[in-house]
């Protein structure tokens, strides 16, 4: 139903050939800029906060990628608000249809898909540059946990969505989660003050994207000190942050006051 | 869950009331009050199968609401709503493969793609066959005439053409119950002729359930067999077109054209009470008659003390009806208000027996 959804928003987007046309070269130039400014940039530098550079990559490159699916998928389910104060939910929520994947699937183009790329690119530049030890363990963990990230950003951007049943004008602060997040966990743990490492940890299970199984791949200590078991906790993280998502989204519905037509 | 499919009941409804907390600033106070706004109290109706109803109401009365809490787009705060027998806020996505929605004020359809793509998701959505599909959308194109322009982007439609595209839309994958929010809103006379026929079409020789809402009294004249009335968030009619003129017991008015202009007339002794011209318009005047009055007696007065040229006696049309019930100038006793403990209790029994 999604891909069905997702096709046909980009036929109709396919209405305005020359416009599609421009922004699909606009966003290959962009992302391809962007993938060479990441590796130019880290390729020059040592180490940043004790982080080899291809270890940063690796960071960056699992980070951005599940985020850049999660939001390939979901990303426009912060426009719930939107759809709230304008009321055009109440059309989606007479369909047989999730209002979620009607949501979601809104002014799908093929751009959404262009911003892999860079990441996948990142990704793949740093991985055999790793020195790591790779046991078919470790090999094994690379996709469990851009699986795991993407799912824990999917969480986070079904709870944002749903957040905004509750404060219908929180458009900004709500993204702070959701890029806020993509951005830090691009980065070592190191490079950040404790509190906010713990607060990404404990609050918002961000350290579960790529921060605590890169430990195991990359055979480093925790900053905070967890138990080993930590660093295979993403997929159980994940599963808890998707069923929180969902409980938040049923939440929302049932809380959802329309507006007056 | 299904032990009340098989009745003949599409829409019950028990004492069903949806309140909204609202925060309001009150004057010279800076923290905001919390107030609950009671939208909808404690509203109980029966719908049956291959009815039409029409459902009235001032803005702000409620009518928006309780559609929005059948479809379950809203939940209801307290009571029991029952749609095609399944709770329409639990079972939402369920129900919506069994009804039709219609807002007359905002397209359910996709605003970039063609008409015909539009129906084309429609089907998908709702899992219609194909061949199903292609025949039912040959008839609704005829029916509703959207050959010209099923290849328009909907962005690009006539109202007109918008709000027969949105109806086959909600009828393509053939609901029992079709539920329409002001379906003839802002329409030309013509639109709302095709739209009024399909609809008596629709109900006729499909029997679908139809309930609309809408401030066209044409369309309750022309379409519905029953009318429910909600005021402030409360059922205040529940019964046929006729019986509300008789319910709220409808002034007559008596229009008087005088040889020449006069100082407003008044009559005493036609009746209990005095009557008086409550209008004046150089020689023509407007006297409001109540039912007790005797309207001959007092044609007979004013003819005998003033110089007539011509003299009319009109019925209250239905716009005078509601016009007086949404002013509360009747205390009025509606018969469909004594009723809901009638079917209430029936359903009680039904929920008990299950």
């Amino acid at each position: 139903m999604y891909a069905l959804l997702a096709w046909t928003w980009v036929r109709a987007a396919a209405q305005y050939p020359v416009s599609l046309g421009l922004m699909v070269v606009a966003t290959a130039a962009i992302t391809g800029l962007d993938a060479l400014a990441i590796v130019l940039l880290f390729a020059h530098a040592e180490s940043i906060a004790g982080f080899r550079a291809e270890e940063v990559l690796f960071l960056y490159g699992t980070s951005a990628l599940s985020f850049a699916l999660s939001d390939c998928v979901l990303g426009t389910a912060d426009r719930l608000g939107e759809h709230v104060r304008n009321g055009t939910l109440d059309a989606m929520l007479v369909r047989p249809v999730s209002p979620l994947v009607q949501v979601a699937t809104e002014e799908f183009t093929p751009r959404r898909v262009g911003k892999l790329v860079p990441a996948a690119l990142v990704l793949a530049f740093a991985l055999p540059r790793l020195e790591a030890d790779w046991t078919p363990g470790r090999a094994a963990m690379i996709p469990l946990m851009v699986a795991a990230g993407t799912a824990i950003f999917a969480g986070l951007w079904v709870m944002v969505g749903a957040a905004q049943f509750f404060l219908v004008e929180s458009h900004g602060a709500t993204k702070a989660i959701t890029y806020g997040g993509a951005f830090l966990t691009q980065y070592p743990p190191t490079m950040f003050a404790r509190d906010l490492v713990r607060g990404a940890t404990f609050v918002v299970p961000l350290a579960f994207v790529n921060w605590q199984p890169a430990l195991y791949v990359l055979d480093r200590p925790d900053p905070l000190g967890l138990p080993d078991a930590a660093r295979f906790a993403s997929p159980a993280v994940a599963l808890a942050v998707c069923a929180a998502a969902a409980l938040a989204w049923r939440a929302g519905l049932r809380r959802y006051r329309s507006t007056g037509s | 869950m299904g032990g009340d499919e098989g009745g003949g009941a599409m829409i019950v409804a028990e004492r069903v009331g949806k309140s909204f907390t609202v925060r309001a600033r009150r004057d010279g106070r800076r923290r905001r009050v919390r107030t609950a706004v009671r939208a909808v109290d404690d509203v109980s109706f029966t719908v049956g199968r291959g009815e039409f109803v029409g459902y009235l109401g001032p803005n702000g009365a409620g009518k928006s609401t309780t559609i929005k809490m059948l479809t379950g787009i809203l939940t209801a705060s307290s009571g029991t709503l029952r749609v095609c027998g399944l709770d329409p806020s639990r079972r939402r996505t369920t129900l919506a493969r069994r009804i039709g929605v219609v807002f007359g004020q905002r397209t359910t359809l996709w605003w970039d793609l063609p008409l015909r793509d539009s129906l084309a998701l429609v089907r998908k959505l709702y899992g219609v066959e194909p061949e199903a599909h292609r025949t039912r959308l040959a008839e609704l194109t005829g029916l509703l005439e959207l050959g010209p322009f099923l290849d328009t982007p909907v962005r690009q439609l006539s109202l007109g053409q918008r709000m027969r595209g949105d109806l086959a839309a909600a009828l393509l994958h053939d609901p029992e119950l079709l539920v329409l929010d002001e379906p003839t809103i802002g329409l030309d006379v013509v639109s709302k002729t095709t739209v009024r026929e399909f609809l008596a079409r629709t109900n006729a020789e499909r029997g679908t359930t139809i309930l609309l809402t809408t401030h066209d009294l044409g369309d309750i004249e022309r379409l519905c067999r029953r009318v429910m009335i909600i005021d402030r968030g409360r059922l205040a009619f529940d019964g046929g077109l006729g019986e509300l003129r008789r319910t709220v017991d409808a002034d007559r008015m008596l229009v008087v054209e005088l040889a020449r202009p006069g100082p407003p007339i008044t009559v005493d002794g036609a009746g209990p009470e005095r009557v008086a011209a409550e209008r004046t318009e150089g020689p023509r005047q407007w006297l409001r008659l109540p039912r007790s009055a005797n309207a001959a007696a007092v044609v007979a007065a004013i003819a005998r003390d003033h110089d007539v040229r011509d003299i009319a006696l009109r019925e209250a049309g239905i716009e005078d009806v509601l016009a007086g019930l949404y002013r509360g100038e009747h205390a009025y006793v509606a018969p469909g208000a004594a009723e809901p403990g009638a079917p209430g209790a029936g359903s009680a029994e039904a929920l008990a027996a299950e």
